[in-house]
This record gives structure tokens, C-alpha cells and sequence, in this order.
């Protein structure tokens, strides 16, 4: 078991408000991706759930039990830190035995599921070893080896790859997911990188300044953002927003991979500013007047030239509408408008 | 010409530093070298550093007239007496000052550290008197309990320091994984922290050893030190310099060289936090 179900929770510190009310019901075995950009309360919330952070008002229920003022220990959940926070005094056998010694668990039990963790982690030739003799990667696999030993009903990851080089990151990403797919077992994981959020939830959370501003499965998020902030921070490289004034809607948004790029007609006349080429994909910075710079994301064979005028357009399916609030419309609500600049 | 002009500079610095050396030095060779002499030598008005007639005769005086190893033995059992119970109020408080702080933390440190800008003898009448009627005069009881008050200010500073630097995420791990708080300071906690550990016990055994405003007042016979033991040698029948040096040289010696071998680990823990 591992459902968690957050009811109007909130969390300040003195006079600022870190987490307003917030409701959430995380599912039995789900994996779930809380992004947001920095300091908006992610990663407090992720802590409020562990109980290393206490929580200001709401309830915190943990498979159905209440759980907002359980000491850490007692909740049955287990934590990868983004430092890994190893105990660098012990070899990776007596950290990953840590809390299997803290709940009295035999030794001959210990030692088979420090084995059984070594085997799924590939850590077997580094047990003896001080987490200060490990790679970046080793250690948060030490990390998680210690987690996965109590068999929690859920696991937290507070952005557990920031501290990894890139190729290691992906690698990991994929290892943390397998890992979800053959415990089937409940995992929370905060970070700021949405292509992580994107690859690995079944749901993401997109939080900003305390709230969560939309719960749901990735593509829900890149096809039908509720508004403005989820459109520009799903998806990469940006969506691009055009600012209009069409009552109802005011602004119009974009994504780089629906521009269609033209040397004869479009609906968007512009200069063809920086061009970065990806080998596979090109994109292209292209100052529009009036409209300011687009992104275009183009094939890697794109053969536009820096200065070049190009023309720009989109299929108008493809055209997200936000009114003045930055919510965004239904196609009812925009039904007979074009987009053009 | 860039290497000359360094290597000057290191011979200058070097020079300085043996020169401040040997002057922060020159007090303890004096008493050494005096302690072998006779009380004639010792007084004299032409007094010579090496050359002149090296005698025992003053430790075996000193030895015979008074129980050194009585005093010996009580300034262990201060020393280390008040450095051990001062860990173990320190290291509780300085956890939760470094862990859990309060808006107040950093006041109460402060208020505890203003503690040490108090003349020690602003409170010498209440001290005494508390001491009398609690029968704490003159026992070793009562000066492991005045040098742990005295010292625990510093020690409180030194570990807090010391903890400051032990990621916090380490300590909540543990606690993720079921440890209670005095797991959590046991297993995780003090091992990290040992070498900072292991240098406020040492500089407060020697503070402690070294003491000797209170030691001085508040023991007689039964508990008196190594510092009441070299005190005895200024009397009012004279002050003998040769006997007092003996005596002193006695008192220094043994936490001379445990100075001498913790030496990098006291300059680690002095350092530590300003030099990362």
C-alpha cells in the first residue's frame, strides 16, 4: 500500500506562505513528478510529507491513516536526498543495513537484503567500500539501495539527479524508473527539470508560488495546459506566447515543434536570428515584428540561413488561446477566430 | 630573480616566525633551565642560561615536601572530569542549536559566550558561599563542577561550529530511517563529528588544567592541583625561584606533551570554520 492524500495543505514560515491549500490524492503505485520552478514550494511539500518539515494546517493521510503529526520514522516512507546524504563514516553494507539495524531486523535477514539490493543496483564490488571512495552515481545507487532495504509504502526523490553529469543522469533516470516498474511501489519525485518530469511520471504535479496549478498525466499536460504557466513550462524549448487582443482571448500560444517555416508565404513574416544546430533538430530564433523572437524547432537538414527573412506559420488546431488572466480558452470560447499577427 | 625574491621572503618569515616562537617560548625554557638550579644561581644578579652546575636537588626538595602526585592525580580528575561531563551537556545542546534553531539561537550563544566577558570574580562571593553550604569547598566534586560551568560556554561554541559544518540532510536521513535522536547523535552524529569532539575535550582538559583563579579559592588541602601545588611555592617566608621552577616545570610537563602530540588536531579544532 501507498496512497497519499493531501487535504488543504499549507505550510509558512512566519508571515510567508510557502504552501497555500493544497489537495492532492497520490494512487497506490503511481509515480508521481512534482516540477515547478525554484522556490516554489516542491521540495517543502515533498519534506512535509516525509515529516522533516512540519505542516502548518491540513492533513496528511497516509494509506488512509492520518499521518500530519507522525514523527518521520513512524510513516513508513523512505527518502533519496539530491546530496545522497550517505553516512560517510560507514562502508556501503552498514549504510544500506542503517535502517534495517534501526527497526531490529535479524542479520541473517539484513544480509540478504543488502545482497538482494546489491544484485538490483549493481553494487555487489562496492559494499566494502566508504561512500567518499564512490562516483556520483554509485552513491545516490547507495542511496536509493538504502531506501529500497525497508521496503517503504512510498519513496520520496527530492531532485535526486541535479547533482550528476548529463550522460549519468539520463542513465539514472532510466534506472529509477525500471526500478518503479518492478516494485510497482508508490514514488514521489520533486524536480525542476521538466524533460525528467515529462520521461518518468505517470502523473505530474506543475507547482508555482506555493500552489499547484495543474495534476495530470504528461501528454494531458502538453496537449491541454490549464493556462499560460503549465503551457510554457511543459514542453522544450518554450512555447511561444504572441500577445493579442481579440476579445476574449489576449494571448496566443505557440509551441516551437508546430511552426512551419516558408520562403514564400505564412502567417508570420521574420528575420532568421541564431541558429542552433542539434544534428537532429535545428532551432531557430526568429525575430518577428511586432510579435517579438519565436523558436522554431525545425528538421536537422533546415537550411535557412542567419538573416534570411522566412515566413512562419501553424495549423490553427495547434493554436493555444489564453484570456487576459492567462487561463486558457476551449475552442468553443474561440470559435471563429484566426491567428494571425 | 622571482625565486630569489620568494626565497627571501620565506628566509624573513621564517626568521619572524622562530623569533615570535621563541619569545612566546622563552618563559618555559627559563623556568626548565632554572629549575636545575641551586636557589643561589637561580637569584643571581649574572645569570648564566647554560653554564652553570645542573642539580635535581630541587625536584627531589619538591618531590619530599609536598605530595605531588596527590595534586597530580586531582588535576587529572578535574581536568578531565569537568571536560567529560562538559561534553555531555555540550553535545546535546550544541545538536540543537545547530539543528533545531529558533529565532533565538544565535542570542542565546551569544548570552552564553558574554558569559566569558564576566570578571570570574564578579561572582566569587556567591560561588563561595554556594560551595560553603552545599559542603563543595575543597572537594574535587566541586571544581569538576565550577570548571564545567566555566568552560561550557566554549565548548558549546566549539561543537556548534563543528556541527554547523555536518550537512543537516545526513541527520534527516538517519531520522528517514528510523533512528530516534539519541540514535541519530549516537551513530551518525558523533562519529562525523569525532576529530571536533576529540579537540574541545583536549582544549578544555587544558584549559582546565591550566586554571587556577578558582582552584586556588575554592580548594585548601584535599583538592588542590597541580596550580595550588606551584602556588605553594610562593610563601610568605620567601619566594624561592628555583623550587617554585621545579614545581611549575612538574605542573607544565605532562600537559606540555599532550599539548605537544594533539597539537594538529587542536589546531584543526581551533581553525575550524574559519580555514574550510
Amino acid at each position: 500500500m501507498g496512497s497519499i492524500t493531501l487535504k488543504q495543505v499549507t505550510k509558512s514560515f512566519g508571515d510567508v506562505n510557502v504552501i497555500k491549500p493544497i489537495d492532492l490524492e497520490i494512487r497506490d503505485g503511481e509515480f508521481i513528478v512534482f516540477v515547478g520552478p525554484s522556490g516554489c514550494g516542491k521540495s517543502t511539500l515533498l519534506r512535509m510529507i516525509a515529516g522533516l518539515e512540519d505542516t502548518t494546517s491540513g492533513c496528511i493521510d497516509i494509506d488512509g491513516q492520518d499521518a500530519t503529526h507522525t514523527p518521520p520514522a513512524k510513516r513508513g516512507l523512505a527518502m533519496v536526498f539530491q546530496s545522497y546524504a550517505l553516512y560517510p563514516h560507514m562502508s556501503v553494507r552498514n549504510n544500506i543495513a542503517f535502517p534495517l539495524k534501526r527497526a531490529k531486523v535479524s542479520e541473517d535477514e539484513i544480509e540478504k537484503k543488502i545482497a538482494n539490493a546489491a544484485k538490483i543496483l549493481n553494487l555487489g564490488d562496492y559494499l566494502d567500500r566508504k561512500p567518499g571512495q564512490l562516483s556520483g552515481g554509485q552513491r545516490q545507487r547507495v542511496a536509493i539501495g538504502r531506501a529500497i532495504v525497508r521496503q517503504p509504502s512510498a519513496f520520496l526523490f527530492d531532485e535526486p539527479l541535479s547533482n550528476l553529469d548529463a550522460s549519468l543522469r539520463v542513465n539514472m533516470r532510466l534506472e529509477i524508473s525500471e526500478l518503479h516498474k518492478s516494485l510497482a511501489t508508490t514514488m514521489i519525485y520533486v524536480t525542476h527539470d521538466q524533460v525528467e518530469a515529462m520521461t518518468m511520471a505517470d502523473r505530474i504535479a506543475v507547482f508555482n508560488a506555493g500552489i499547484i496549478e495543474q495534476v495530470g498525466t504528461p501528454l494531458e499536460l502538453y496537449n491541454k495546459p490549464v493556462n499560460k504557466f503549465v503551457a510554457g513550462f511543459i514542453g522544450s524549448p518554450k512555447m511561444n506566447f504572441i500577445d493579442v487582443d481579440y476579445d476574449p482571448t489576449a494571448c496566443l500560444g505557440v509551441r516551437p515543434e508546430h511552426l512551419e517555416i516558408s520562403r514564400d508565404k505564412g502567417m508570420w513574416a521574420g528575420k532568421v536570428g541564431v541558429i542552433e544546430h542539434l544534428g537532429s533538430e535545428t532551432f531557430l530564433h526568429v525575430q518577428v515584428e511586432n510579435c517579438g523572437t519565436f523558436t522554431v524547432k525545425a528538421g536537422g537538414d533546415c537550411d535557412v540561413n542567419y538573416g534570411e527573412s522566412i515566413y512562419l506559420s501553424v495549423a490553427p488546431e495547434k493554436i493555444l488561446h489564453f484570456d487576459a488572466a492567462g487561463i486558457t480558452l476551449s475552442k468553443d470560447q474561440t470559435s471563429g477566430l484566426t491567428a494571425v499577427g | 630573480m622571482a625565486i630569489n625574491n620568494s626565497n627571501k621572503s620565506k628566509l624573513i618569515y621564517t626568521f619572524l616566525a622562530w623569533t615570535i616562537g621563541g619569545l612566546i617560548f622563552f618563559p618555559i625554557l627559563w623556568t626548565l633551565i632554572t629549575s636545575f638550579k641551586t636557589e643561589a644561581e637561580a637569584i643571581s644578579s649574572s645569570p648564566s642560561l647554560f653554564m652553570f652546575d645542573w642539580t635535581l636537588e630541587n625536584y627531589a626538595d619538591v618531590l619530599s615536601r609536598s605530595p605531588y602526585f596527590t595534586h597530580f592525580w586531582n588535576s587529572i580528575v578535574i581536568s578531565l572530569g569537568s571536560s567529560i561531563l562538559g561534553l555531555l551537556i555540550a553535545i546535546p545542546a550544541a545538536w540543537s542549536m545547530a539543528f533545531v534553531q529558533t529565532k533565538r539561537t544565535k542570542n542565546l550563544l551569544m548570552w552564553m559566550l558574554s558569559t566569558k566577558m564576566l570578571p570570574p570574580v564578579g561572582v566569587l562571593i556567591p560561588i563561595y558561599l554556594v560551595f560553603r553550604d552545599f559542603g563543595l569547598l575543597d572537594t574535587k566534586l566541586g571544581l569538576v563542577i565550577v570548571m564545567t560551568l566555566i568552560n561550557l560556554p566554549i565548548m558549546v561554541w566549539m561543537l556548534y561550529t563543528y556541527f554547523r559544518e555536518i550537512p543537516n540532510e545526513i541527520l534527516e536521513a538517519s531520522r528517514m530511517d528510523g533512528a530516534t535522536i539519541g540514535e541519530e547523535i549516537f551513530h551518525v552524529l558523533l562519529p562525523i563529528a569525532l576529530p571536533g569532539i576529540a579537540s574541545t575535550l583536549l582544549l578544555n582538559v587544558i584549559l582546565a588544567w591550566n586554571e587556577a583563579f578558582w582552584t586556588l579559592i575554592l580548594t585548601a588541602a584535599n583538592a588542590a592541583p597541580l596550580t595550588a601545588f606551584i602556588a605553594s611555592y610562593s610563601s610568605p617566608e620567601g619566594l624561592f625561584y628555583a623550587k617554585l621552577s621545579a614545581a611549575s616545570a612538574m605542573a607544565i610537563v605532562p600537559i606540555l606533551i599532550l599539548g605537544w602530540f594533539s597539537q594538529k588536531q587542536l589546531v584543526r579544532g581551533l581553525s575550524f570554520g574559519a580555514v574550510k
